[in-house]
């Protein structure tokens, strides 16, 4: 009875785990469009992040990657298309074909569950690195000073920075200062994490500290969505890999099978023209 | 007349000069940001009425506004208002003078303040107003500061103009005297006044710039 009973909860637990594992959905973007002008720079794009897996998004410069991230963090106005966030609704196009947000409350809610990392860190240049990470959980977040304090203490001391605590954004070095803004965007504790191009704005010996923090994050299962020219780094970190050209996504599968077995022959050119580029710098 | 009488007038006159600095201070730098508001914002016929008023009040003389101001309700709509009205008359002119101005000053500055600042702190989770009152306002205090302490020593100055519609500030009481007196002395006190006054403000000024100089 004891035993049986035992049992069944168990087999309850994992059809509960069951549940949970089946792919949840994080994100997902549904033929999303966006014009600038008669510019189109987003073409019927559709993109799903699980929960837990990390998304690298390649290509070349002008694709749409930087578009894209903005519209699903909600910096720009998408054209048409839909948006969800842990299945919510952040966006739908009605009969009109006009895109209509969610309300002010529900979008708040909508907005804690992703963060952005910007390529230039945006950091409050008038709040000391401590301040940078702990002001939101406090005034958006409503945490207390002691609480939001420590998690930001245990934040910086992960980032290398516990000495730099009282120090200003301009007093900090690229890498640092990316550190920082990477600590800033994890205390609010989003569901899902977005970087555009998070290293492009570095010196190259400080990439490596910013690539080995993004490897770490990836270990430990976050959610991800990482825009890089370091093709690399992203086919050894991530889970999926898009390709992007002219506003939509050429190709999408494992790393390895864009990588190396890519269909396209976009890709192949792309990738060529970056091994190209590469031997240039280093020989 | 008599040194302590001459005293006490330069005195009064000196005080009616600095309420009418310390008022106007006090109430056109939050208006001027309502206005810069207003300037900057969405709705068309809001827009366009606020850049008029700011039109008008920089591109006509400060005297006439005042005189407009004190007269302009008898002329106007003949309703005779009480003696204390004058003072009004020279508050509300400064203040709308001075609004126009420290919006335009708050306008720049906000301007000059990066995208990336407002797209963080949205990305955070800031309300609009959080993120204006913590993130933009403190950063454009700073930037403002050099253009602010320019109109406040200005505003030393134009506190003169208040005799037009005889308010008797400094330069009023000071010119009664020396013509009473036939002396030059009177007017001499009254220089030194204004330099004094806006010797402090610019001291005070460079300690409030040097105090938010802590970061870059
Ligand atoms: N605010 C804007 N106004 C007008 N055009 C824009 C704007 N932002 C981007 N674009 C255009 O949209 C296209 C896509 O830009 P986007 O920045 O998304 O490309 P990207 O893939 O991020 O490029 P990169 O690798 O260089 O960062 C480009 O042609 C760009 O010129
Ligand atoms: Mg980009």
């Amino acid at each position: 009875m004891d035993r049986s009973n035992k049992a069944a909860k168990q087999m309850d637990r994992t059809k509960h785990v069951g549940r949970v594992k089946e792919k949840m959905m994080v994100m997902e973007i549904r033929h999303m469009q966006k014009s600038f002008g008669n510019r189109k720079v987003i073409r019927d794009l559709s993109l799903n992040v699980e929960e837990g897996q990390v998304t690298a998004v390649i290509g070349p410069s002008g694709s749409g990657k930087s578009t894209l991230l903005r519209c699903a963090a909600l910096l720009d106005p998408m054209d048409s298309g839909e948006l969800l966030y842990l299945g919510q609704h952040a966006a739908v196009t009605n009969a009109d074909g006009k895109v209509v947000y969610a309300h002010r409350k529900k979008m708040k809610e909508i907005r804690s569950s992703f963060g952005l990392v910007f390529q230039n860190f945006n950091l409050f240049p008038h709040y000391s690195v401590i301040r940078n990470i702990i002001d939101a959980p406090m005034t958006v977040q409503k945490k207390s000073r002691e609480e939001a304090y420590w998690a930001g203490r245990k934040l910086l001391s992960r980032m290398g920075l516990s000495d730099r605590e009282d120090s200003y954004p301009y007093q900090l070095s690229g890498g640092q200062q990316q550190r920082v803004s990477i600590a800033r965007a994890l205390a609010l504790n989003p569901k899902i994490l977005f970087f555009d191009e998070p290293t492009s704005a570095l010196d190259p010996e400080l990439t490596g500290e910013i690539l080995e923090i993004l490897r770490d994050l990836a270990a430990e299962h976050r959610t991800m969505v990482l825009v890089t020219h370091e093709i690399e780094f992203a086919g050894n970190v991530a889970d999926q890999m898009v390709f992007m050209d002219d506003g939509a996504i050429v190709e999408q599968g494992s790393p390895n099978e864009i990588l190396n077995h890519p269909k396209q022959e976009r890709i192949k050119t792309f990738l060529n023209s970056l091994k190209r580029r590469r031997k240039g710098i280093c020989y | 007349m008599e040194w302590t009488m001459i005293l006490t007038k330069l005195g009064e006159g000196m005080l009616v000069s600095i309420e009418i600095f310390a008022w106007t201070l006090l109430l056109s730098l939050p208006l001027g940001l309502l206005v810069a508001f207003g300037r900057m914002s969405g709705n068309v016929f809001l827009r366009g009425f606020v850049k008029f008023y700011i039109s008008v009040m920089r591109g006509t003389p400060l005297m006439l506004q005042l005189m407009v101001f004190y007269y302009g309700p008898f002329l106007l709509f003949h309703v005779s208002l009480p003696g204390g009205y004058r003072f009004i008359a020279v508050l509300i002119g400064f203040l709308f003078n001075y609004a126009a101005y420290f919006a335009e000053i708050d306008r720049s500055g906000m301007e000059s303040i990066p995208k990336g600042q407002y797209e963080a702190a949205a990305i955070l989770g800031y309300s609009k107003a959080q993120a204006f009152r913590k993130i933009i306002l403190p950063q454009m205090v700073r930037r403002t500061l050099p253009a602010v302490t320019n109109e406040m020593i200005t505003l030393v100055k134009d506190t003169s103009l208040a005799q037009v519609i005889s308010v008797s500030e400094m330069f009023l009481a000071a010119s009664a005297i020396a013509a009473k007196e036939a002396s030059m002395l009177p007017l001499f006190a009254a220089g030194i006044f204004y330099y004094v006054f806006n010797y402090l403000v610019a001291l005070s000024m460079e300690w409030a710039e040097r105090k938010l100089s802590y970061y870059r």
